[in-house]
């Protein structure tokens, strides 16, 4: 915060964040990354297993908080409460209530976004439709198969319209049709200006994304369109390209 | 808002864990039946040692359905109650009578004091005997007694452990991280699954309180709405207590550690053993431990018959408790979200 932005460049960024590093028992995961997505963008963040993707997601969500550097989302210094408001999020693991019902499930995330009544209905209907779930939703959760529980996942993080998504991995474990009708999608509600920051092990995802961040062992190896990645490295694939500028140490995916 | 909806999503869940269900409502009735059997034994027939004991007098006593025996000497009598054939000797010594009881099973003691003061009421007046104890003393009572004691235990015992695993399940699933990243404020958590719970705990309560009292036929000197009362707020302490400690478990195998550490220790210091032969250093012990307070409260009302006036520190202590308990949940929270 050592500059004033004008009011409206702040509100053009939607996350920020300045030399990030994050330490768990003395070993670094998160190793001093600094990175500006700007609003309506969809950025994908690429890495091997391990690589600190899910850490760096929660540490701009304010979910979890960075041992040192800042972060900021839509201008304001994270983690703050009201911030919880403007993001829909998806985690890795699908946190579900399995007892209850997928309808339960997404009413009772939606009341803690503060719907009700008949708004709450039509974005429980319009978001269960999203993700083709209409049918399974007086299913108990726990007989859902595992992409079901990601597309519930999914149904709830798009629940409340948020301004911003932070979705981790969420097309794991579902079928190519149905991942293609979600990438589609999400390339809609980016148009629409949403901005949508996604994890992914899939390359021919990582292709679909407006902008790519690359990490390695905690730190950020490349932040560029696949494009100019691409090109950099010489290559002709992500794949590729991700293999030479990542040179040296790799993980199992 | 938000408490409403954590509040019916906890019942939504509850509802349909059967077994659960079943193990907060019908276990503690099952236990506390057991415990009435065991202990309150209706028909026993005292076993009583008559030694140089009028004819009349000992007529009178088999005529009250006790089991008598004539001995010649005291020796011999004696011999038979430290083998614990008897349970107790009456016998004349320089013309008083003198009552000895073998004393360790309060049951019986009072079994034998009751038919001793039927028989001399009936009878021509003799003096009144001098009562002695082979073991233990008269100060020893059965389950009249610490049933009340009992009945908050079973309250407190189960939902401690069901909270406890609940809560734990909230954090190892994952669904406290995903229920963090929401606008739900720390405080309305703890408020959400006291109300979630608290619909359970109060119909456990109920239940329990119409059982011991109208099926088991508990004595009862005082008012159903007191007992149901202290009832309920050793449940909310067992509730807030269950969920503060489930942040220092990993696992539902270390919420049932917590069993001997936490729940055991009560039992002892809440009135089920007499604490008037320990160290006075240790008996303060018993002055941070909820259980001591709700049986102080709950054997005030159903044996003495209690007012308000009479219990009314046991509830604000109780009150404390749970406030305090609540509230170091909220900070406990912390840990996972810092705002
Ligand atoms: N709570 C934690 N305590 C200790 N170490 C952790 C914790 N969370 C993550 N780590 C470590 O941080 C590193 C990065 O983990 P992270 O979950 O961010 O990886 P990821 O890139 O999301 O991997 P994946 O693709 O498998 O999801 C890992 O080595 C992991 O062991
Ligand atoms: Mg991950």
């Amino acid at each position: 915060m050592e500059k004033t932005h004008p009011y409206s460049s702040a509100e053009a960024i939607a996350v920020e964040l300045q030399g990030i590093v994050r330490m768990f028992g003395g070993r670094t995961v998160i190793d001093g990354i600094s990175l500006t997505i700007p609003r309506g963008e969809l950025f994908g963040l690429l890495g091997p297993s391990g690589s600190g993707k899910t850490t760096l997601i929660k540490l701009m969500t304010g979910i979890d908080r960075p041992d040192a550097g800042s972060v900021s989302m839509l201008g304001e210094p994270m983690p703050q409460l009201k911030m919880l408001q403007v993001f829909g999020y998806m985690a890795q693991s699908d946190a579900l209530y399995n007892e209850l019902t997928g309808k339960q499930n997404l009413e009772f995330f939606g009341a803690l976004f503060g719907l009700t009544g008949q708004l709450l209905k039509n974005r429980i209907h319009a978001a269960a439709s999203l993700v083709d779930l209409t049918d399974h939703l007086n299913k108990q959760t726990a007989a859902y198969s595992g992409g079901m529980k990601r597309r519930l996942s999914l149904a709830i993080a798009l629940l409340h319209e948020p301004r911003l998504l932070v979705l981790d991995e969420p097309t794991v474990g579902i079928d190519p049709v149905l991942r293609q009708s979600i990438w589609k999608e999400l390339s809609a509600l980016s148009r629409q200006g949403i901005t949508i920051i996604v994890t992914t092990h899939v390359m021919d995802e990582a292709e679909k994304c407006d902008r790519l961040g690359l990490i390695r062992d905690g730190k950020l190896i490349a932040a560029d369109t696949p494009e100019a990645i691409m090109q950099k490295a010489g290559c002709s694939t992500i794949e590729e390209a991700f293999i030479a500028l990542g040179s040296g140490g790799g993980g199992e995916k | 808002m938000r408490i409403r909806a954590l509040s019916i999503r906890i019942i939504r869940q509850f509802l349909r864990d059967k077994r659960t269900l079943a193990l907060l409502f019908l276990a503690p009735l099952l236990i506390l039946s057991l415990m009435k059997l065991v202990f309150d034994g209706q028909s026993v027939s005292p076993a009583i040692g008559m030694v140089d004991i009028p004819a009349v007098f000992t007529e009178k006593f088999e005529h009250l359905n006790a089991a008598i025996t004539v001995y010649e000497s005291p020796d011999s009598a004696h011999a038979a109650l430290q083998a614990g054939e008897l349970d107790a000797i009456l016998q004349l010594s320089g013309g008083k009578p003198e009552l000895m009881l073998e004393g360790s099973d309060p049951s019986i003691n009072r079994a034998v004091l009751l038919l001793l003061q039927t028989a001399m009421q009936t009878g021509s007046g003799s003096a009144a005997p001098a009562i002695t104890y082979l073991h233990g003393g008269p100060d020893m009572a059965a389950f009249d007694s610490f049933g009340p004691v009992l009945i908050g235990f079973f309250s407190f015992f189960f939902v401690f452990l069901l909270a406890g695993v609940s809560f734990l399940r909230e954090r190892t699933s994952g669904t406290l991280e995903r229920l963090l990243a929401t606008p739900i404020k720390r405080y309305e958590i703890v408020i959400g699954y006291l109300a979630g719970f608290g619909i359970f705990t109060l119909l456990q309560a109920s239940l329990i309180a119409w059982f011991s009292v109208d099926v088991l036929g508990l004595y009862m000197a005082g008012s159903i709405g007191y007992m149901l009362l202290i009832n309920l707020l050793l449940s909310l302490t067992a509730l807030t207590l269950g969920t503060l400690l489930s942040s220092f478990a990993s696992s539902e195998f270390q919420i049932i550690q917590f069993i001997p550490l936490v729940i055991v220790p009560q039992a002892f210091f809440s009135g089920l053993f007499n604490l008037d032969a320990m160290n006075p250093w240790l008996q303060k012990l018993s002055s941070i431990m909820p259980l001591y307070y709700g049986a102080d409260a709950m054997q005030g009302i159903m044996i003495r018959g209690e007012s308000w006036g009479d219990f009314q520190i046991d509830v604000y202590v109780l009150i404390g408790f749970s406030l305090l308990f609540a509230l170091l949940n909220v900070l406990a929270l912390k840990k996972h979200r810092s705002m």
